[in-house]
């Protein structure tokens, strides 16, 4: 637990990082300062426990809401906008939907198939919770909220986030039921594609920053060109490359739509959460949005500079605060693409990730190297980097993707003579 | 088929042979989209295939509709449609009611368009008894049927879009225009769904000058809705990836299973009723007969986006013409009405293809035999041919794409 004393960089921000910037830290060691020494260390991290699943629990509660009413908005529907918060009949947007709905899945009558595995049935909600919260432990949430300084934090990431695969597989098999075991197939078939590239969209960063701690890779984004143009990774063309393939790679490992196949509500029923009711199924959602929000918080470290301020004349604002911004503009990007898209098929969807999400990664690492190895070239052989760098990513984008959707065009239609 | 605008029968043969065992060794599989081919494999290594009931009540089988699917992996290799879920005994009931009696229960049919099914009960009826419709009312009629093809292209565009994974946004944009239409049939009829307007020799109420200005209102207004969701939908990539290739029906086979309307035309059979009958005064309007080449499921649902632009064409050169006069034939009887002895077929254009009545009449009140064409049943039948060798998501939307109403299938 390295939440504690971190000699703080002296920057423009000096009042803001003497009192907001540190406001939870203050809070934090209020609580334990009276403690002993031994016990301080272990209170420290429950008190970070606890403030990752309240603060993660509510974001949770608030971004389904906001998906049902934007969602809504977008249908030309207002969304929920009837539950009452208690006591007081008070509507209020509809801001107690999410309690109400968690009062229904805890009331609901838990339903297991007589056929059913039932010690793995049990298990797959809760093993595909814990490993989806244990994602959120390396994320730097600000300059001095990092629950765990791990110097592999990164590769810590993605093992835990890779394991939610399992999960989902046992959730499909111990239900028995047709439905589910297709969907079982289907998602180990599309996670394990799409690990690929999320991998592969991480290790240029790796590569331009050579660390893989998150806190030095946010602290390699630090500064701006000009007071203008911060040094973010997504500002460089393997970075925006990277970016993009992060994100795609990021709506398949959480299966939202358009990768929605797993539980592709229209083929499959509701896929692996066919036989869940009542509060496991609850579980099964929340671990979809965690998986979200960990996937965005990683984005947000990798890319988007973390929790750096988009501007020198900004950084009066608090690092959590941009963190949480950019955090919500990202979840927003997901709800915004689950309400526009189609859903791929399966060939369609591994075809896409095989033939052209992982060879542009692999590209896009080599760019990187390039762009590492010729970071002392300036002047106008500066602006010959950026060319080159932006023809290798988007040369192969384009003929990779003529290849992509070869044979799929809009057609012209004939009428009848008469 | 060489000539497509000809109805030669093809050659005989059983085009469904082969179909009824387990062996895959079916004629060529169709090809996806992009160029890749399903793999065909059953052997021991690639293990037993699997037999999944999907319906009644699964979410995207528009309704109590059953297939028993036997999958290799998930490809097709065996489909078996069951229906009946919804049977209402729709055509005994009709012969013990009088012909007057029968008029409601004909909107329970394809609920999406009671406006067709009411005009082709009249026409059977009118053939039998050989009662005039006056010119006011044929106009009007052609008005309706125009706007329930509005309707019923429109909402199966939606759901199109939605067995495609679309997360409902093209559905309810489809919705709110049909709650347009419908907002016009019930001020018109006092129903939005179930209207029962038709009547033998006209229509039951005259449509007022506000309605007509209503309808006019969104005549003029529906293109830019069409233009909306086209630009939303049809240029999408993915919407091409999955449609296009998927579900070919050839047009020899379309012919041979009595395959009619959108879907026929999207095989490239040109074969319109409102163009081969002549019905009612359409011969009066220009308007044209879009056709397909592929008769894949893309196709299928252009051709349903390119009529609804002919429909809102129709609409403005009926809603011009509309001639002053009686909507009801003065003469005509509604109760204690007994045709004479004889029998008649009635059939008109309706959104999903030729629905047709049958009449049969010994002189009593009530049809001695009392018959209907489904659109939708028919087209149902081949489904299985269009599914084999595609996959699960394939055929959920080929099965949308087919546009069936079980309320009309099941009868």
């Amino acid at each position: 637990m390295n939440l504690a004393v971190i000699p703080v960089a002296a920057s423009a921000s000096e009042w803001s990082d003497a009192f907001l910037e540190r406001l939870p830290l203050v809070a934090r060691d209020l609580v334990t300062s009276w403690l002993p020494e031994p016990w301080r260390w272990l209170v420290n991290s429950l008190i970070s426990i606890a403030v990752i699943l309240s603060v993660f629990g509510l974001l949770f509660a608030y971004v389904t809401l906001a998906e049902r009413k934007i969602l809504g908005r977008i249908q030309n529907r207002p969304g929920p906008n009837r539950t009452p918060i208690p006591f007081i009949n008070l509507r209020f947007f509809g801001l107690a939907q999410p309690f109400a709905d968690g009062v229904k899945a805890l009331t609901k009558e838990d339903v297991v198939p007589r056929g059913a595995d039932h010690l793995l049935h049990f298990l797959a909600p809760v093993v595909l919770l814990a490993f989806s919260i244990l994602t959120f432990a390396v994320i730097p949430y600000g300059r001095h909220l990092v629950p765990v300084e791990l110097n592999a934090g990164v590769l810590y990431f993605f093992a835990a986030g890779a394991a939610t695969e399992l999960a989902v597989f046992m959730a499909g098999w111990a239900s028995r039921n047709k439905y589910s075991l297709l969907a079982a197939m289907r998602a180990l078939a599309q996670l394990i594609s799409y690990e690929l590239p999320l991998l592969l969209a991480f290790v240029p960063v790796v590569l331009v920053t050579s660390s893989l701690s998150t806190t030095e890779i946010v602290a390699a984004q630090a500064g701006w060109k000009f007071d203008l143009i911060p040094h973010w990774h997504v500002f460089t063309p393997w970075g925006f490359a990277g970016f993009v393939i992060f994100m795609i790679a990021a709506l398949a490992e959480s299966n939202r739509s358009p990768f929605d196949l797993p539980e592709a509500e229209s083929e499959l029923i509701a896929g692996h959460l066919t036989e869940y009711s009542g509060f496991k199924y609850a579980l099964f959602f929340m671990a979809e949005y965690f998986g979200m929000i960990a996937l965005s918080g990683m984005a947000i470290t990798l890319f988007l500079g973390g929790w750096q301020a988009p501007s020198p004349y900004l950084e009066f604002i608090p690092s959590y605060v941009w963190f949480a911004g950019k955090l919500i503009v990202l979840l927003l990007g997901f709800i915004w693409i689950r309400a526009t898209f189609p859903r791929l098929r399966m060939d369609q969807l591994t075809r896409f990730a095989w033939k052209f999400l992982v060879p542009l990664a692999l590209i896009n690492v080599g760019n990187a190297a390039f762009w590492s190895l010729t970071s002392h070239w300036s002047g106008p052989l500066q602006i010959l980097r950026w060319l080159i760098s932006a023809v290798v990513v988007v040369g192969p984008f384009v003929l990779m993707g003529r290849k992509l959707s070869a044979g799929v065009a809009p057609r012209v239609y004939r009428y009848a003579a008469t | 088929m060489t000539n497509p605008g000809t109805f030669s029968i093809p050659a005989a043969h059983d085009v469904r042979s082969g179909h009824s065992s387990l062996d895959i060794s079916h004629s060529s599989f169709p090809p996806q989209a992009g160029g890749s081919h399903v793999r065909q494999v059953h052997d021991s290594f690639h293990g037993d295939l699997l037999e999944v009931s999907m319906g009644p009540h699964h979410p995207s089988t528009h309704g109590v509709f059953r297939m028993i699917v036997t999958l290799d992996g998930e490809t097709i290799v065996k489909l078996k449609p069951v229906f009946g879920y919804l049977h209402r005994n729709h055509e005994k009931l009709g012969e013990t009611v009088t012909y007057l009696g029968s008029m409601p229960y004909t909107d329970r049919l394809d609920y999406l368009s009671s406006m067709t099914n009411n005009w082709a009960y009249a026409l059977a009826v009118e053939k039998l008894a050989g009662q005039a419709v006056p010119e006011r009312a044929e106009y009007v009629r052609v008005i309706l049927a125009e706007l329930t093809r509005l309707l019923n292209h429109t909402c199966l565009a939606g759901f199109l879009m939605q067995d495609c994974g679309c997360s409902g946004t093209p559905l309810m944009y489809a919705f709110r225009e049909r709650e347009y239409i419908l907002d016009l049939f019930e001020s018109l009829s006092g129903s939005r769904m179930m209207c029962n307007y038709q009547r033998f020799g006209g229509c039951r109420v005259d449509p007022s000058a506000d309605w007509l200005a209503g309808a006019q209102k969104l005549t003029d207004r529906y293109g830019a809705f069409l233009d909306e969701f086209e630009t939303l939908l049809t240029g999408n990539e993915i919407i091409m990836a999955r449609t296009q290739g998927v579900g070919k029906l050839s047009p020899a086979l379309a012919i041979s299973a009595g395959v009619t309307g959108p879907m026929l035309r999207a095989c490239g059979v040109n074969y319109d009723l409102r163009k081969v009958d002549a019905y009612g005064v359409y011969p009066r309007f220009d308007f044209r007969v879009p056709l397909g080449d592929h008769g894949d499921v893309y196709d299928r649902y252009m051709i349903r986006v390119l009529e609804m632009r002919e429909s809102i064409k129709i609409l403005q050169q009926a809603l011009a013409g509309l001639p002053a006069g009686p909507i009801m034939d003065p003469k005509a009887k509604l109760r204690s009405f007994r045709p004479k002895a004889g029998e008649a077929y009635g059939r008109i254009e309706g959104p999903k293809g030729e629905i047709g009545f049958y009449l049969l009449s010994d002189g009593s009140p009530n049809p001695y035999r009392y018959r209907i064409r489904p659109p939708s049943f028919i087209n149902l039948t081949i489904l299985e041919d269009m599914c084999l060798g595609h996959t699960v998501a394939d055929a959920v939307i080929i099965l949308g794409s087919v546009d069936i109403v079980l309320g009309e299938v099941d009868r």
